[in-house]
């Protein structure tokens, strides 16, 4: 029926309410990649040396290297002599020592984005680290949770703090030879995330970090580790979002996740990138390395993310089940809608014994958008009786959009047990009719059905980060059918 | 309550509707029966607000408003209430879930509060009962692995939770059991009143043997050919529709 073609059309587009900028003065290196930026870099962040060689030998490591073309995505070339590889709000002293000492400005900006800092220390007692464009403004809770001996604070702060544990762990997820984008990251990484859970420790509360690119012309690059010590859990959480911009903005982060033997590390992405406008002007590159290693026996590493912005997105969150009796999960929701490209998926590495990974994908296309899942199982030779389990779903919603997947599968080991299920469907009139029969608006008709189909994967979120995921969705498709 | 004039109404750019004529008042219960492919489900359809059905002439008077210019949701929420030939699935959907959004969807247009989580379970609960359904039914997904006769009977527990006041009952006796067919007709039964209308489509006598109707019309063509009492049932029934179809104008000839 050619109107109802239309009418979904038409409910696709959408506003971006989170592309506001703020307007706090900030602190850059000039655009532009050297030695000698890594340096100065380094320097301005009071880097102790092993820091800087670790950067400087990533440095010459990448100029080897040339731009990955294998994902389903285009994109005009990144000029990566035209970034600035810092910046920071100035602020009077050094670094803000309560959310008093926090600029106002970015308080603000944080209300806007509904993460009122205060109000969650208070009340909904969730220590939230905020990263603003490179340096991390406020962690709260810290004393909290040091009085259990969980680290949580900026990477900046844990390289000068606990050097020990940044050397110990740093690269040995993804070294820092690993791909050009965690390559470039490992040079020109500005801050980010640190966490540290102890023996036995279970994290008392959800951990949460805000991103959120401000300053244009400006990379961020920030570098997060997690590691969980033996029998230790946690459970962290990652939003981000972008103002409004013409030009392209570039986001390569790392993400290493370590979880020894026992432990459990639970990571959700609510991604919200500014994903450009209706004719695919503006947004963010959002290339993105995260992986873990169950690094011990039962060790237990979930990746759930709800991927609705940036213009494009090549994330492929990981597991390395190294230990015995180790667990790999991903559940993932990807929503392409205009001219957003989304390639995502996941690597699950069978090398133990016994060894579990559970893939739910599930890609939503509207507009023009592309929706691309990448997965790759591989199970090694000494991994006795390992088993994955893969679910593939695409939500098509009108016809100008498409979803793509590209299932790896490398089995060295014959006991090995690979599942494999994918989907595909519609949006279909007969189900807008029925629910807009019962008194539901088309647009709520819509985010109803959306939301129904991603609802393996929002099981898997916490609770508060559900409800903004679903809201989330419900925003992004506004407007799809009229 | 309900007044048709002269609809018609395409599919496609087919006409199929040829001209309707049917008054329902308040308290009344209509059957419409007719050959497989005479327009039944599209004049269900058309008063629904169905996408891809083009009304190409005719008026329908709801309480006193053009139902046309209303969208389909608003039909729904002013009480019209589809129980659809084919109920569709919604995967991920609770049907408690959807009986939550569309009850206060249609509270909030009559100006009322939703109703708080109590009484919700408790108004629902008495309305299972209605239908002889099973509570887990409120926990799978929407008609999701129901069997046919599950489907029919959820269409009418969302009726009954609903209240509408003019429901469209499109075969919803079709694919039930002798059971099934009494627990829905009961479920029917309980909410005829005053106050609402009832058009009921069907192609069974029997059915009209539990919900006995004011009115039967014959849809033929597109067009009404023949209406009469109850009795007009059991005449078809002895002797096919060819009687009454016969001699009735094809608009397409
Ligand atoms: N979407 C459509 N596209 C094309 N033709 C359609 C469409 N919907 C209905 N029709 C046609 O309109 C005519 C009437 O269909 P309708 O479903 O209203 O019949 P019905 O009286 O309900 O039949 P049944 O007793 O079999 O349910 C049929 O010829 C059907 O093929
Ligand atoms: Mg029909």
């Amino acid at each position: 029926m050619a109107s109802s073609k239309q009418n979904i059309e038409a409910l696709i587009k959408r506003d971006y309410q989170a592309g506001f900028v703020t307007d706090v003065e900030q602190e850059s290196l000039p655009p532009g990649l050297n030695e000698d930026v890594v340096r100065a870099l380094s320097a301005k962040k009071n880097e102790p040396a092993f820091m800087l060689a670790w950067r400087l030998q990533a440095y010459r490591h990448w100029l080897t290297m040339t731009e990955p073309k294998w994902a389903h995505v285009r994109y005009a070339p990144v000029d990566y002599q035209a970034i600035s590889y810092y910046s920071a709000p100035k602020s009077k002293k050094d670094a803000p020592k309560s959310l008093d000492e926090v600029d106002p400005k970015l308080l603000e900006t944080y209300e806007k984005l509904g993460i009122p800092l205060k109000e969650r220390e208070l009340l909904a007692g969730v220590a939230v680290d905020a990263v603003f464009d490179s340096v991390s403004v406020a962690t709260t809770f810290k004393d909290k949770l040091a009085a259990m001996g969980i680290i949580f604070c900026s990477f900046s702060e844990a390289v000068h703090n606990h050097p020990e544990l940044v050397q110990k762990y740093l690269g040995t997820v993804v070294p820092y030879t690993d791909n050009f984008f965690a390559t470039l990251n490992s040079a020109v990484f500005s801050d980010g995330s640190f966490v540290y859970v102890p023996k036995g420790v279970r994290c008392p509360m959800e951990l949460s970090t805000y991103f959120r690119i401000n300053a244009s012309k400006t990379g961020q690059f920030e570098r997060t580790l997690i590691i969980a010590d033996e029998g230790a859990t946690v459970s962290y959480l990652e939003g981000c979002t972008a103002p409004m911009r013409d030009e392209n903005q570039l986001h390569a982060a790392v993400v290493e996740l370590v979880a020894l033997k026992g432990a459990t590390i639970k990571y959700s992405t609510v991604q919200n990138w500014y994903p450009g406008d209706v004719e695919g002007r503006g947004g963010i590159y959002n290339f993105v390395t995260k992986r873990g290693a169950c690094r011990g026996d039962s060790a237990k590493i979930s990746w759930t993310q709800v991927e609705t912005g940036s213009a494009i997105t090549w994330k492929y969150p990981s597991v390395l089940l190294e230990g015995d009796n180790s667990v790999g999960e991903f559940y993932s929701v990807a929503l392409a809608n205009n001219r957003q490209q989304a390639d995502t998926g996941t690597k699950m590495i069978h090398i133990g014994k016994n060894t579990r990974s559970t893939i739910v994908s599930k890609g939503i296309s509207a507009g023009r958008g592309q929706n691309a899942y990448r997965g790759l199982v591989k199970v090694l030779k000494g991994a006795e009786n390992a088993r994955n389990y893969t679910q593939c779903d695409s939500l098509l919603m009108g016809d100008k959009c498409g979803a793509h997947t590209f299932p790896y599968i490398e089995v060295k080991n014959p006991t090995a047990k690979v599942e494999h299920e994918a989907t595909t469907s519609r949006i279909g009139d007969d189900q807008l009719f029925y629910l807009q029969q019962r008194g539901l608006s088309a647009e709520d008709a819509v985010s109803m059905i959306v939301n129904g189909f991603c609802k393996e994967v929002f099981k898997e979120l916490p609770m508060e980060f559900a409800v903004e995921a679903q809201k989330l969705l419900g925003v992004s498709l506004e407007g799809a059918v009229g | 309550m309900l007044s048709i004039k002269n609809l018609q109404a395409s599919v496609e750019g087919k006409p199929i509707l040829k001209g309707i004529d049917l008054e329902v008042k308040a308290g009344e219960v209509h059957a419409i029966m007719g050959p497989n492919g005479s327009g039944k489900s599209t004049l269900a359809n058309v008063l629904a607000g169905r996408d891809g059905y083009e009304v190409t002439g005719g008026s329908v008077t709801y309480q006193g408003k053009d139902l046309l210019a209303l969208k389909p949701e608003e039909r729904a929420r002013e009480g019209v209430f589809l129980a659809f030939q084919y109920p569709v699935e919604v995967p991920g959907v609770s049907n408690i879930y959807l009986l939550k959004a569309a009850l206060n969807a249609i509270r909030k247009h009559r100006g009322l509060s939703e109703l708080d989580a109590m009484d919700f379970l408790t108004l629902v609960r008495e309305r299972l009962k209605l239908v002889e359904m099973k509570e887990e039914f409120l926990y799978r997904a929407v008609n999701e692995g129901f069997s046919g006769g599950e489907k029919k009977r959820n269409e009418i527990l969302q009726m009954a939770i609903l209240e509408p006041a003019l429901a469209l009952l499109d075969e919803t006796d079709s694919g039930l059991d002798i059971d099934a067919l009494k627990i829905v007709a009961n479920g029917v039964n309980a909410l005829r009143s005053p106050e609402r209308a009832m058009i009921v489509v069907t192609h069974y006598q029997r059915l009209l043997n539990y919900i006995v109707p004011d009115r039967v019309h014959v849809l033929a063509h597109g067009k009404i050919v023949k209406s009469g009492d109850k009795s007009l049932a059991l005449e078809l029934e002895k002797q096919g529709y060819a009687w009454v179809t016969e001699d009735a104008p094809r608009a397409s000839a």
